[in-house]
């Protein structure tokens, strides 16, 4: 049952083959049975089946005008706010905070008749590459349980590739959809920023946060994205821009589409066996009758230094908000208010939290913030500048998604830079708001997943949604499953 | 040394509240007085995921004041973060405008003893006020209050134009008159719908560099303002002439005690790490929106002073009088449009019996209790000699009071005027009989006498007599 796409599904439940009840209570069963992927930091059961319920009632009176995705479950990612259901961002400050509303895209998920089976675990507040930064303790990956699932929609990755949920919701700052996705051979879509409302999905930097999706092929992607996507009132970046039927434009040939390879993307940064797998899709690609062209994006390498003066500016703002005065963890001793803020700061916050706000704050401070933030704004429009160029030329972007494969749980935990380093490729791309997405390309000698990322213009999800959905139709890649999950 | 050697150099940073109905970045009320944090929507108390939406017309209502003062209005503005933590500052940040305030450089001219001054504004930003902190009934604890955070403010800086605790007091009020006829605000000061912070400092006569400044904060009406700047002046002209200095701090001013007294050093000053605020994007004004603001502004207190001088014949005093209060001028136009009086003579009605009848009862013209037909129509009972004003002045009161017309009143209280000559005659007769010593004086050479015989006159006549024909009366048996 769990091997069926989302469509599949859909024919399914209106079939009736079997029901939305049985299908939801089939995943909450997997869930069960792999708990120590630690995937999920809440499993919704009850709230689950009552969805579940509902669909199958609504799919027996009226199913021709239900939304598809109706009965089909999915997980949610920690960072969305669920009405009633404890929305932690894999902190320990908001491990008491029970939303009382729900985010946008849950609205809309809700409405579209998906039911939710739980909260995906993450890095503590989407910061972190390896999910090791989560309170809730580190999530595996399933094609090899020593590695990382990657971050920090970790928690989101690991679940469908264990098949543990059909799809799952997930954010992306920097690079934490396309990532997570490469390191466990699944499809992830990050869209333009605007395009998918950020009202209930808590704030890390508000200027490259956008949610996207975790699924197992471009067509399930675009089905979920399509009913998460278009303006929000409720959002002031909220795009107020047509969204594209994603899905029906997936079936377009790719003759004659320009990918551009930036020869930044090719150089020694990225391991031996990687690249030889990203050398073969591009092949691929080729051979299904895409042009390739070099192309420069001379500023990518100060992606990572902008990206990590501005991601912890917007954050240290952000995080302001958990001060234990309204909601979340507030010491249980202090002296006087400002005791309180440092108590209940300290101990809600981890170890990469507070350091991201040690930066961010200091790079606001006055007499640094001409050095660093108004800077790092200068090169972020330089990068910018740099894929606007690039696209005179191309109609989409490829590369590797990182520069190697998932690492072994621990291996990065004392350099942060070297775990920056993970979205060397990815970060440049929420700089500049662009819509990519990763899908699997082959695996490594270590029989690790490979990501090959793909850019588009911005808006223009669908040349890259076509071009992936076209190369996922001439490979099979994306249809592995990790050993013991099938 | 004498005080006249220091010149005082004064700044005013106004916090105007912007009447909507709805928060400046959320769909909450902005109702004063309601119970605590019942208007507090998610996005008030600052609820993980949520987000800010302009609210469009505290931008009318911005860009209304900067119209009126002839400043630059800013068709690309930006909202930023001052980041502080207090625990009525939900977000731990408030949004504000820092490089690209809405409204830029303006001037607004105050009248002085030395005449006409221009004081320079130097910008008015938008920004979000913050919650309350409430310290009583918590037993060791402080409650918030999160039904203010959020209401949109509108900070209007001053240039350091003012030289005197009376020009600042001037130019405030000047201000909380312009906000209260552009309708942009209630202006009410208890409330805290217009506070007022004060940068003070002084220097030697003469000297062109400004000295060390002190912020005063927390003034909340215009007597304050006045006493809190000179307690201020004296207390840094005291300083220096004992050989210290002034430090550069932030003062509250303490009403209770008359002083102002330290609140933090300027090294315990917040840095605010400002930022241009990613969930909002630049706000942009079209010339049509702008235009139609410009279109929609009322007649400026300036503009209606000087039609009252033309159109009225007041005088500039008295315009000005009647013109500060919105709704007085508009009480004096009402009466005036409803009465065959003289304007000046409807003037001297409201600026003297209706004024002296509110601040006997503390009420504001707005809850005036006597509408403006009842005293044009007491007024023109004066015009067509039915009463005189003397007595016009004793039916006011009880117009005031009661619920009866004028008529009525002239009719119940048999107040009506005497104007039946062959009556007055009589009367005058008879004085000038039983007073023939005063007739003798006045003959003789002493015209102040005339004024004894018209008191009697009105004495008899319990002083309903018309005073011009006794007057005429009188001169014509007497010359």
């Amino acid at each position: 049952m769990q091997e069926k796409t989302l469509s599949e599904h859909a024919k399914s439940l209106r079939s009736g083959e079997y029901s939305s009840l049985e299908l939801t209570q089939h995943y909450l069963d997997r869930i069960e049975a792999h708990q120590s992927l630690n995937a999920f930091i809440s499993v919704t059961a009850e709230n689950a089946l009552a969805q579940a319920k509902r669909a199958d009632e609504a799919l027996q009176n009226n199913a021709e005008n239900l939304n598809r995705l109706t009965g089909i479950p999915l997980a949610q990612k920690d960072i969305f706010c669920t009405q009633g259901v404890l929305t932690s961002c894999g902190s320990k400050m908001l491990e008491n905070f029970i939303s009382p509303y729900d985010a946008t895209i849950v609205e809309r998920l809700n409405q579209s008749g998906m039911v939710m089976l739980g909260k995906t675990n993450m890095d503590e507040f989407a910061m972190g590459s390896s999910n090791e930064t989560s309170y809730y303790g580190p999530v595996r990956n399933p094609w090899n349980t020593e590695t990382v699932p990657g971050g920090s929609s970790g928690g989101s990755a690991s679940a469908v590739a264990a098949r543990l949920a059909p799809v799952a919701t997930a954010s992306d700052t920097g690079g934490s959809i396309r990532q997570p996705a490469a390191f466990c051979g699944l499809t992830g879509i990050k869209p333009s920023y605007g395009r998918v409302s950020r009202y209930g999905m808590i704030a890390f930097a508000s200027s490259l946060d956008q949610a996207g999706v975790l699924s197992r092929s471009i067509e399930d992607g675009a089905m979920v994205l399509q009913a998460m996507s278009g303006f929000d009132d409720r959002d002031s970046t909220s795009l107020q821009a047509q969204v594209p039927d994603y899905t029906s434009e997936l079936s377009q040939s790719i003759k004659g589409k320009t990918i551009g390879l930036p020869k930044e993307f090719f150089g020694d940064g990225v391991a031996a066996d990687t690249a030889d797998k990203i050398q073969q899709a591009i092949r691929q690609l080729e051979s299904m009758g895409a042009k390739t062209i070099e192309v420069e994006l001379p500023n990518s390498a100060l992606g990572i230094p902008c990206y990590y003066v501005l991601a912890p500016a917007e954050a240290s703002s952000n995080l302001s908000r958990f001060d234990g005065v309204r909601f979340g963890h507030r010491a249980k001793e202090y002296v006087d208010l400002n005791d309180m803020y440092e108590q209940s700061r300290a101990e809600g916050f981890g170890d990469e939290v507070q350091r991201r706000i040690m930066i961010g704050a200091y790079v606001l401070s006055s007499g640094y913030y001409d050095a660093y933030y108004i800077k790092a704004q200068r090169l972020r429009r330089m990068i910018a500048e740099d894929f606007s160029k690039a696209f005179e030329k191309c109609d989409l972007i490829a590369g590797p998604t990182t520069p190697s494969t998932a690492f072994v749980l621990g291996e990065n935990n004392d350099d942060p830079i070297a775990m920056y380093l993970n979205d060397i490729f990815t970060n440049s791309v929420n700089l500049a708001g662009l819509p990519g997405l990763s899908v699997p390309a082959g695996f490594d000698q270590k029989g690790l997943p490979v990501g090959l990322h793909l850019i588009g213009k911005y808006l223009d999800e669908s040349t890259i949604l076509n071009v992936a959905h076209q190369y996922q139709m001439e490979t099979d890649w994306h249809l592995q499953i990790p050993g013991g999950f099938a | 040394m004498a005080t006249t050697t220091w010149e005082v150099v004064i700044g005013l940073e106004v916090h105007v509240q912007l009447q909507t109905k709805s928060k400046i970045f959320a769909g909450a009320s902005t109702a004063y007085g309601a119970e605590p944090n019942t208007q507090a929507c998610d996005v008030s108390i600052a609820l993980p995921g949520v987000l800010p939406v302009m609210n469009k017309e505290a931008a009318r209502l911005a860009v209304k004041f900067g119209l009126s003062i002839g400043a630059l209005v800013n068709q690309r503005s930006i909202f930023a973060r001052k980041n502080y933590f207090y625990p009525d500052l939900p977000k731990g940040y408030q949004i504000s405008q820092f490089e690209l305030p809405i409204v830029g450089k303006g001037e607004l001219e105050i009248e002085t003893d030395k005449g006409t001054k221009v004081i320079g504004i130097t910008r008015a930003h938008l920004e979000e006020d913050a919650g309350k902190s409430v310290h009583e009934g918590f037993n060791h604890s402080t409650g918030i209050d999160l039904n203010r955070a959020g209401t949109p403010l509108l900070e209007i800086v001053s240039e350091p134009d003012m030289r005197s605790a009376s020009e600042a007091v001037t130019y405030l009020r000047k201000l909380h008159t312009l906000v209260r006829y552009l309708d942009i605000s209630d202006g009410n000061m208890q409330e805290g719908s217009f506070r007022c912070d004060a940068n003070v400092s002084v220097r030697p006569k003469g000297q062109e560099e400004f000295g060390t400044r002190a912020e005063i904060k927390n003034i909340n009406s215009f007597r304050f303002v006045e006493k809190a700047i000179n307690y201020e002046v004296d207390r840094q002209i005291d300083l220096i002439e004992d050989g210290s200095e002034v430090v550069q701090e932030t003062r509250l001013y303490d009403s209770e005690k008359d002083e102002t007294r330290s609140m933090r050093s300027k090294e315990e000053a917040h840095d605010y790490r400002y930022f241009p605020d990613p969930d909002l994007p630049a706000m942009v004004l079209e010339d049509s929106f702008i235009e139609s603001v410009r279109r929609s502004l009322p007649e400026l207190p300036e503009k209606r002073k000087d039609r009252f001088i033309q159109e009225f014949s007041l005088s500039p005093t008295d315009a000005d009088k009647l013109i500060t209060e919105k709704e007085t001028a508009n009480y004096f136009e009402a009466v005036c449009e409803k009465t065959m009086a003289e304007p000046k003579i409807a003037a001297n009605w409201v600026l003297g019996e209706l004024t002296a009848a509110l601040n006997q009862e503390n009420l504001s013209i707005i809850d005036c209790p006597m509408e403006s037909s009842k005293l044009a129509s007491l007024l023109d009972r004066i015009a067509d000699n039915t009463i005189s004003g003397k007595i016009a002045k004793e039916a006011f009161s009880l117009l005031w009071s009661g619920t009866d017309s004028v008529d009525k009143i002239i009719e119940d209280k048999g107040l009506k005027q005497i104007t039946d000559t062959g009556e007055i005659e009589k009367i005058v007769d008879t004085i000038l009989q039983t007073n023939s010593a005063q007739v003798d004086q006045y003959k003789g050479g002493n015209p102040k006498v005339f004024g004894f015989f018209v008191g009697q006159v009105m004495k008899q006549t319990g002083g309903k007599a018309n005073p011009k024909q006794v007057n005429e009366i009188l001169r014509n048996k007497l010359d």
